[in-house]
C-alpha cells in the first residue's frame, strides 16, 4: 500500500511520503477509483486535510483501504457509505442526497437521467422503505438497517487487492 | 484505524504470532487463486467479454464452457468404461479376448444384420454421404451402438460384464450431469430467493449498494450505469402497470381472460401442427431410407436430403414458433417480467418437445407392428435388425445438422448483414441496424442440442466427443460473431437470475432426457442381432439378472433397499 501511495507523489517529494499531502487530482487517478462514480465524495470524506482541498496524506489513504477491504466490519463500511452518499454532508439522506445519488448511479449526461417523475416515484419508495420515523430524511441508523438487510451490499463494498 | 492499532497493543504475544500467520496464509491463498485462474479454460476471454458487453452475455459464455467441461468428463467416463475394454481387447493388451455367447431360444431371423460397410469399391461420395448421415462405413464403428456385440470381456482372468457396464455408465453419467447442474444452481438459487423474497426492499437495495466498486474499466463503468438505469426504469413501470391492472374494470377483465384463452388455443393450435409436421416426416424419411427387402439389402440410397429432412423441419419449427410467440406475446398485456417469462417457457416447451416427437415417430415405425412383422422378435426386425443403431444415427444426424446451422447462420446471415449496415447508408437497411445478441435464443439453442447429447448417448457412446468438439468451436464462432457484428444490448439482463434460468431449463432438458430413455431402455425389447444387450428381453434385463447371481445375502439386502418401506424415505432424505 506504501508503494501504491508513494507512485502519486512526485519524484521529489517521495522521501517524505509519510508526511507529505496527495493533491486530489492525483488521487483520482487511482485505477480502483477513475470509473467511480464517487470519487469525489470518496476524497472529500476520507481526506482530513484543514484547508478542505480534498488531499489525502498517507494515512487517509489507509484508511480508505481498510474501510473498501474484504475485512472492514459491516457497520464500518455502512457508516462511510452513509458519509459517502451524505453530498451536502448535514447527516441526514434528505431528498437532494438522494436524487444526487440516483444521477451518479445512472451516469453523467442528459439522456442517461430517469425524468422528474420517475425520479419522484423512485424517491418516493425508497422513503417508503427505509424511513422508519417517517420524517422525510433518512438517518445514520435507519441507513444501517436498511443496509444490513440488503444481501449486495456487502460484495459491492470492496475492492479487490 | 487507530482502534485497530490499539488493540493490537493489547494482544498478548501468541495471539499477534498467529494474527500474522494467518494474515500471510490469507495472501498465499488470495496469489494461489490469482495463478489458478490462468489455467481455467477460457477465463481471459470471458473476463474481457464480461468487460465490454456486461455479465448478461458473460453468462452465456461460462455456461458454453460448462457444458464442454460437462460433455468431456461424459465422454471419458463413457469412453473408459465402455470403449476402452472393447479396444483393449482387439489388440490382446493383458491377455484379453472377447466372449460371445450365442443367443438362446430366439428365432434365427431376428439375429439377420448385414451392415452395408462399403463392400468394394465405391465412390467417393459415397464416403462423404456416410459421414453426414452415419450409414456405411460409420454404422460398424464404435460410434454407434450395433458395434458392442459383446457380452463379455477377458481381461487376464477377470470377467468384464460389459451389458452391465454399458447400462451402468448410462446412468451414472445421468446421475453426474444432475449432482452437477443442482450443485451449481444452488448457489444462484440462494440469490434468486432472496431477488423474490424481499420486493419491498428492492429500490433500497439497488440504489444504496447497486455500485460494483471493483469496477476499473471506464467501458464497463459505462455499461453499469446503462444497466442500472435501465433497472430502475423497468421497476418503476412495472410498479405503475401493476397499479393499472389492480383498477381494472369487471369488464375489462372479462375482455382480457378471454383474449388470453383464445391465444392460448392459438399457441397450442400452432404447436400441434408442429409436432404433426415433424411426424409425418420422420415417418417419411424413414420410408424412403430403407429399401427393398427383396434384396435383403439396406442400402441407404436414399438422398442425403431425405435423410436429413427432420432434422431441417425441426430447426425451422424451432425458429418459427418463438418467433411467432413473442408477437402474439404482445396482445395478452402481461407484465414485461412476465411476457419474457411466458414467452421462453414457450420456446422452451417448443425446442424439447420436438425431439420427443422425432424419438416418439421412431418408435412407432419401429414398434410398428400391424400385419404380423414384429412377431419373432417384438419389434419390427425386417426393417430395423439393429433400431439402436438406427436412433442413434438419428441422433447424430440431429447433431450435425444443429452445428451446421449454428456455423452458418453468422456465415450467411450476420456477417452480411454487418457488413450492408456499415457500408450501406439506404434508409431501409438503417432500419435494421445491428443485430442484438439474444442470450436466451442462444442459451436455448445450446440446451437444445445437449438434451439430443444426452438422449444419443446411450445410442451412440462417441457423441459427447462430437459434442465437446462441437461446443469448443461454438465457442469460438460466437465469440467472434459477438466482437464483430453485434452491438451492445440496450437491455442489460441480471446476470445472477439468467445463470439460474439457464441451469433449470437444462435440468428440464435433462429430466426430458431421462423419459425416452427410460422407455428405450426398459420397454423395448433390445435388438438380437446386435448390441450388448442381444441376450436379454430388454436392456434393464441386466441388472436383474446379475442381482440373481449375486450370493443370496445381497440380494435379500438389496431387495430390501428397493422395497418401498426404504426407497421412499431415502429419495426425500
Amino acid at each position: 500500500a506504501y508503494k501504491r501511495f508513494s507512485e502519486l507523489l512526485p519524484k521529489e517529494e517521495r522521501e517524505s511520503a509519510f508526511s507529505a499531502r496527495v493533491p486530489k487530482n492525483q488521487i483520482l487517478t487511482l485505477p480502483e477509483l477513475r470509473a467511480n462514480p464517487f470519487q469525489h465524495r470518496i476524497c472529500h470524506v476520507f481526506s482530513t486535510s484543514e484547508t478542505k482541498d480534498d488531499s489525502m496524506s498517507f494515512e487517509d489513504f489507509l484508511d480508505m483501504l481498510s474501510v473498501f477491504s474484504d475485512s472492514a466490519t459491516s457497520d464500518i463500511k455502512s457508516y462511510y457509505a452513509f458519509r459517502i452518499f451524505d453530498f451536502d454532508n448535514d447527516g441526514t439522506l434528505d431528498r437532494k442526497d438522494l436524487e444526487q445519488l440516483v444521477n451518479c448511479l445512472t451516469g453523467q449526461g442528459e439522456e442517461s437521467r430517469l425524468s422528474s417523475a420517475e425520479m419522484e416515484q423512485l424517491i418516493q419508495n425508497i422513503l417508503e422503505e427505509s424511513d422508519i420515523d417517517k420524517d422525510g430524511t433518512i438517518n445514520l441508523s435507519e441507513f444501517q438497517h436498511v443496509v444490513s438487510r440488503s444481501p449486495d451490499f456487502a460484495r459491492c463494498g470492496s475492492l479487490q487487492r | 484505524r487507530a482502534s485497530q492499532q490499539a488493540d493490537t497493543e493489547r494482544l498478548s504475544r501468541w495471539k499477534k504470532w498467529r494474527r500474522t500467520s494467518s494474515k500471510s496464509l490469507r495472501k498465499a491463498l488470495s496469489e494461489v487463486k490469482g495463478l489458478s485462474s490462468y489455467l481455467v479454460l477460457w477465463q481471459r476471454d470471458i473476463h474481457s467479454i464480461e468487460g465490454k458487453f456486461g455479465t448478461g452475455i458473460q453468462s452465456y459464455f461460462s455456461f458454453l464452457r460448462f457444458l464442454v467441461l460437462l460433455n468431456f468428463i461424459i465422454f471419458i467416463l463413457m469412453f473408459s468404461f465402455v470403449t476402452l475394454p472393447i479396444i483393449i481387447s482387439e489388440y490382446g493388451i493383458f491377455n484379453s479376448t472377447i466372449a460371445y455367447i450365442s443367443p438362446k431360444n430366439i428365432d434365427d431371423n431376428c439375429t439377420i444384420y448385414e451392415p452395408s460397410g462399403n463392400k468394394g469399391l465405391v465412390y467417393f461420395y459415397t464416403y462423404i454421404k456416410d459421414l453426414f448421415s452415419g450409414t456405411g462405413f460409420l454404422e460398424v464403428t464404435i460410434l454407434f451402438y450395433g458395434y458392442y456385440t459383446i457380452d463379455a470381456v477377458w481381461i487376464s482372468i477377470m470377467r468384464y460384464n460389459l451389458p452391465l457396464a454399458y447400462l451402468l455408465a448410462t446412468f451414472s453419467y445421468l446421475a453426474l450431469s444432475f449432482l452437477w447442474i443442482i450443485k451449481r444452481s444452488g448457489e444462484g438459487f440462494m440469490q434468486n430467493l432472496v431477488h423474490d423474497a424481499d420486493p419491498f426492499q428492492s429500490y433500497c437495495n439497488k440504489v444504496f449498494a447497486g455500485w460494483d466498486f471493483c469496477i476499473t474499466d471506464p467501458n464497463a463503468a459505462r455499461l453499469k450505469h446503462r444497466s442500472l438505469h435501465y433497472e430502475l426504469q423497468t421497476d418503476l413501470q412495472e410498479e405503475k402497470l401493476k397499479q393499472k391492472i389492480a383498477e381494472r374494470t369487471m369488464k375489462e377483465k372479462l375482455r382480457i381472460y378471454s383474449l388470453r384463452i383464445f391465444i392460448n388455443i392459438i399457441v397450442i393450435a400452432i404447436l400441434s401442427g408442429c409436432f404433426y409436421s415433424i411426424y409425418r416426416v420422420t415417418v417419411f424419411s424413414q420410408e424412403n431410407s430403407n429399401v427393398s427387402i427383396r434384396n435383403d439389402t439396406r442400402t441407404h440410397s436414399a438422398n442425403l436430403l431425405v435423410q436429413y429432412l427432420p432434422s431441417m423441419v425441426i430447426t425451422l419449427a424451432n425458429f418459427i414458433g418463438p418467433l411467432i410467440f413473442s408477437y402474439l406475446i404482445r396482445f395478452e398485456d402481461y407484465t414485461p417480467a412476465f411476457e419474457i417469462k411466458l414467452t421462453l417457457m414457450r420456446c422452451v416447451f417448443v425446442r424439447l418437445a420436438n425431439i420427443g416427437v422425432l424419438l416418439f415417430s421412431l418408435w412407432s415405425q419401429i414398434s410398428d407392428c400391424a400385419a404380423d412383422k414384429c412377431e419373432p422378435c417384438g419389434y419390427n426386425y425386417k426393417l430395423y435388425p439393429c433400431w439402436e443403431s438406427d436412433v442413434g444415427q438419428e441422433m447424430y444426424k440431429l447433431m450435425i445438422f444443429d452445428f451446421i446451422v449454428i456455423l452458418a447462420v453468422p456465415l450467411f446471415v450476420d456477417f452480411p448483414r454487418m457488413l450492408l449496415v456499415t457500408h450501406c447508408s439506404c434508409k431501409l437497411i438503417q432500419w435494421f441496424g445491428y443485430q442484438e445478441f439474444g442470450i436466451s435464443d442462444n442459451v436455448l439453442e445450446i440446451i437444445y442440442g445437449q438434451t439430443i447429447c444426452w438422449i444419443g448417448t446411450f445410442f451412440s457412446p462417441l457423441l459427447p466427443a462430437i459434442a465437446t468438439i462441437k461446443y469448443f468451436i461454438i465457442f469460438y464462432v460466437k465469440k467472434i460473431v459477438l466482437i464483430h457484428t453485434r452491438k451492445p444490448a440496450a437491455r442489460p439482463v441480471r446476470a445472477s437470475a439468467s445463470n439460474f434460468f439457464f441451469l433449470m431449463v437444462l435440468l428440464i432438458g435433462l429430466i426430458l432426457a431421462f423419459v425416452p430413455l427410460g422407455v428405450s431402455i426398459a420397454q423395448i425389447p433390445s435388438s438380437k442381432a446386435c448390441g450388448p444387450f442381444r441376450n436379454f428381453n430388454t436392456s434393464w434385463e441386466v441388472i436383474p439378472d446379475t442381482i440373481l447371481d449375486f450370493p443370496t445375502v445381497l440380494q435379500q439386502i438389496l431387495f430390501g433397499m428397493a422395497s418401498e418401506a426404504f426407497a421412499v424415505p431415502f429419495f426425500m432424505i
